[in-house]
């Protein structure tokens, strides 16, 4: 009985203790897809300012959930909301970084990079109409690779995750069928193949499995050495994934502020544009004008010094136009 | 062959499997424990435990946040389970000696004691985090507290019954109140037995990870403030494991280490004050 | 007994206050209870209770639930590691009550407790990172080379072995509850009177014959309960078998292929339930788990009561 007093005395005297310095913590939650950057980003900032930009990955619906309840002061997702929802739950949104999710595939003799698929094959491997990599459609625009007579292996995203909602939304607008069959979303019911827990689950699998292909983020593609392969976008060009071909992406996007920047990178007009990238949005509560500012501060400081630590993460920093329209944005709705 | 000699045979092979069987169940012990000692003794050193994480992906940093964490929850998992437990073991095996009331909630603390944790914390997540609107470490606590009360309910029942009842019926004779002769004479008979209970219920509570899920949640900062986000150690194992960097990997085994082998001494602290006690 | 002593106002508050620490037992299970059917009830609602059961669609963009794949996953990870396990755990005790000599018996008795003291979180990262690869490039090439091309068994083992599959998350369960199920049978079996086995000694009875025609039908109700309880223990294990399973909601028939349980499902989509469709259905199948676990323990108490009965009587 009497240690059981103590330690609850100690607790009440800790907790007495630590209330002082609770002001000092901004909280985030939602997507996976930017948190090595953003957790970078926090932990220089604390250096520099003291603030704890405390950001945990819980995925991107988790962080729309948690924002619309106000239970954090902000919420990322890569899945941007549409401007009459933001409207509905009175939420502001602004894109952070934006990012690629890469195919990879592991497939004996045929070099990273060296391998092209348009939409139409990459569609038709994942809904399991190409079973084998010599099929006649892969063949017809690789006529110098060898491929060989095995079969494909699918891997696949099994938790909820933006890159998920990126790639299959990719796929709803270049392929009818899967639109009808599948649709875009974060998670998704994948008709073959097997699912891999996180990005690291997928990178996995896809090297242990001869034959398979799956996707990831770019980041996690370049730290597994996974063998990538060029995608024809909307120009007609075959294009290697890489910071160049997701800034080109980036530029051709029209961000709306009005619409809260809601846009997909997808399928993104230019010569040399990577077909699936990404921007991930912070979501703010109109009603926390206290905490927003504090994480406007943060957002801006990462804009103007965040640039090399997201390039070293392979992560594409916003454009220095789109960064405009951000801060004019934030101006806008007395953010800043 | 003679029926002696397949008798014999027979009964050879099958005492072999057995002994098979107990060094297969002291192989996996060796080879698992050996496995964490040897990657997490490694990656022990003095930054583990006295600087907070570095951002995902680089070098350096440890898992301060995350050793203070679990302990505060630990702690106050026990403040609240301890007393419940304690006091409701004591009604079984006092109050409600012989009655069908104690059979039916000792049966009942039986099976709350393997109820799948997982379920305690979505439990927990919408009594507690839901409707307080945040995650925190007091819904963490609770939820660990919620699966060591049955725990320590029915070590304190059985320890309790272990006191012979003469000594109950002597300080009766002096005309003390039932309450006076549990806290005075019944507590301090069973004391190493309880102690032992709770001990064993630390030992278990210590390594859950799926009931702080959806609790207690993860902070990547040093915080002391139950009353938010707060990082544990098993919810950090559950992350850096799954996550792609070797340094997370590194610190992961490193932080397996040190709750594995702080589980383990509690068991055997456990067992020997039984032996020594009670044998 | 209490009842005959004049209670003081001090005792009638101390006693409602143990009171009602112990009725927190009850609370808590009604409360479980109470809190998953409520917030699992738009699910329920929409799904009705067979069609969620029997339903192997799990799709969060169409926002349509069904637990039969979970449940499959569950089922089949929790038989797999119960066939693994209990000839293991037998033979411990087997090897414990009867074969060791003295100086071996403690030993053991606390390696077998130290195994079941590990928290499955060291299990499960273990599983992924030493067991996996092992499981991957040595064991399941292995079996499909052996026993991958008889007919029907070689369905098992169809695949490319992974490591990451129902085999490898069944093999660390195992290893997790070889110890629940050994000592709950080495209890048993100390059980057996010496006197019973002593006269089967006198005539003339091997120490083989003695274990399988005296202990073990002694103390088959005890070991059988024990079994069962291990069972609760392995459906309601989450841990162990998140990092090994691979989450995938669909209904195979080879090992060498990643399913999903209910636990490794809520673990990795609760947080991420973006609708209210799919959040409830998580707490409708946290609800599935609770009844079954609760229905499986409740037998298994039945059990391990009746022979301790037996042993008293």
């Amino acid at each position: 009985m009497k240690t059981a007093v103590g330690i609850i005395l100690a607790l009440a005297i800790c907790i007495s203790f630590t209330r002082a310095q609770a002001a000092e913590t901004l909280n985030g939650a939602g997507a996976t897809f930017p948190y090595p950057v953003y957790s970078a980003w926090a932990y220089e900032y604390n250096k520099i300012t003291g603030m704890k930009l405390n950001y945990q990955s819980i995925g991107s619906g988790g962080g729309v959930r948690q924002v619309t309840e106000r239970t954090v002061d902000f919420g990322a997702s890569d899945d941007p909301m549409k401007p009459e929802q933001l409207q509905k739950d009175k939420l502001l949104q602004f894109p952070a970084v934006i990012g690629g999710v890469v195919p990879v595939i592991n497939l004996a003799g045929v070099k990273p990079g060296e391998l092209r698929l348009d939409s139409s094959s990459l569609c038709g491997i994942l809904l399991g109409e190409i079973k084998f990599w010599d099929d006649e459609k892969i063949k017809k625009n690789n006529p110098s690779v060898k491929l060989p007579h095995s079969g494909v292996t699918v891997v696949y995203r099994s938790d909820g995750s933006g890159t998920t909602a990126i790639f299959t939304h990719y796929l709803s607008e270049t392929c009818p069928a899967w639109k009808e069959k599948v649709g875009a979303g974060k998670a998704v019911k994948f008709p073959v193949g097997i699912g891999g827990k996180g990005n690291e689950g997928v990178a996995n699998y896809v090297k242990r499995t001869a034959g398979s292909i799956g996707y990831v983020e770019f980041a996690y593609a370049k730290q597994n050495k996974l063998g990538h392969l060029q995608l024809k976008n909307s120009s007609g060009n075959f294009v290697e994934p890489g910071f160049t071909s997701f800034e080109d992406a980036a530029a051709t996007g029209d961000f709306d502020p009005k619409k809260g920047f809601a846009l997909w990178l997808t399928n993104a007009p230019g010569n040399n544009s990577w077909p699936i990238a990404g921007a991930t949005f912070i979501l703010l509560a109109k009603d926390k004008a206290e905490s927003n500012k504090k994480v406007v501060k943060f957002f801006d400081w990462a804009f103007k010094n965040g640039d090399n630590k997201a390039k070293e993460l392979v992560y594409v920093p916003l454009p220095k136009a789109l960064k405009e329209k951000v801060t004019a944005y934030w101006k806008a709705n007395g953010l800043q | 062959m003679t029926r002696e000699l397949i008798r014999k045979a027979e009964g050879f092979v099958a005492l072999a499997f057995c002994t098979l069987a107990a060094g297969l169940g002291l192989f996996w012990l060796v080879f698992i424990l050996g496995d964490v000692l040897i990657h997490g003794f490694r990656a022990l050193t003095p930054a583990l435990f006295l600087s907070d994480p570095a951002p995902a992906g680089s070098d350096g940093g440890g898992l301060r946040n995350a050793f203070v964490g679990q302990l505060l929850i630990t702690l106050a998992a026990t403040a609240i389970g301890v007393p419940v437990g304690v006091l409701g073991g004591t009604f079984l095996a006092e109050y409600a000696r012989g009655r069908k009331i104690a059979r039916i909630i000792s049966v009942l603390a039986d099976i709350m004691v393997s109820v799948p944790s997982i379920v305690i914390g979505t439990f927990i997540y919408a009594i507690l985090v839901k409707p307080a609107g945040h995650f925190s470490g007091w819904a963490g606590a609770v939820a660990l507290a919620i699966i060591m009360i049955p725990v320590v309910l029915r070590t304190t029942e059985n320890m309790l019954s272990l006191v012979p009842w003469s000594l109950r019926e002597a300080a009766f004779a002096l005309g003390a109140p039932y309450y006076k002769v549990i806290i005075q004479i019944v507590y301090r008979g069973a004391a190493t037995g309880i102690l032992t209970g709770i001990i064993l219920s630390i030992a278990r509570v210590a390594g859950e990870t799926a009931p702080l899920l959806f609790t207690s949640f993860n902070n990547s900062f040093f915080s002391m403030n139950m009353k938010q986000p707060i990082s544990s150690l098993t919810v950090t194992i559950f992350q850096y494991a799954m996550g792609p960097y070797d340094n997370w990997h590194a610190q992961a085994w490193a932080a397996a280490f040190v709750i594995t082998f702080f589980i383990l001494m509690l068991t055997l602290l456990g067992r020997v004050i039984i032996r020594w006690r009670y044998k | 007994m209490a009842k005959i002593l004049k209670k003081s106002p001090a005792d009638l508050i101390f006693s409602s206050v143990t009171a009602l620490a112990s009725f927190s037992i009850i609370v808590f299970i009604a409360g479980i209870l109470y809190v998953l059917i409520s917030e699992s009830s738009l699910a329920i609602k929409q799904f009705g209770v067979i069609k969620f059961l029997t339903s192997t669609d799990w799709d969060p963009v169409k926002e349509s639930f069904g637990a039969l794949t979970n449940i499959y996953g569950t089922m089949l990870t929790t038989f797999l590691s119960l066939l693994l396990a209990i000839p293991v755990a037998i033979g411990i005790a087997v090897f414990v009550t009867e074969i060791a000599p003295g100086f071996l018996k403690g030993p053991i008795g606390i390696a077998i407790e130290l195994l079941a003291a590990i928290p499955s979180i060291i299990y499960g990262m273990w599983g992924l990172f030493t067991l996996s690869p092992i499981m991957a490039n040595h064991i399941e090439p292995f079996l499909k080379k052996t026993v991958g091309g008889l007919p029907l068994i070689g369905m098992l083992f169809e695949g490319t072995p992974m490591g990451i599959d129902i085999l490898t998350a069944s093999v660390i369960l195992s290893i997790m509850i070889i110890p629940f199920t050994a000592s709950i049978a080495r209890d048993s079996f100390n059980l057996t009177p010496s006197v019973v086995k002593e006269s089967a000694y006198a005539i003339g009875a091997t120490k083989w014959e003695v274990i399988k025609n005296i202990v073990m039908p002694y103390s088959k109700l005890g070991v059988f309960g024990g079994v069962v309880l291990s069972l609760g223990r392995a459906l309601g294990e989450t841990m162990a078998v998140a990092f090994v399973l691979g989450n995938n909601h669909r209904i195979t028939t080879s090992l060498l292929d990643a399913a999903a349980t209910i636990t490794v499902t809520l673990a990795n989509e609760f947080a991420e339930a973006d609708n209210d469709v799919y959040l409830s259905s998580l707490f409708y199948l946290a609800l599935v788990l609770f009844v079954m676990s609760f229905i499986t323990l409740a037998v298994a108490k039945i059990f391990l009561l009746k022979a301790e009965r037996k042993h008293s009587q």
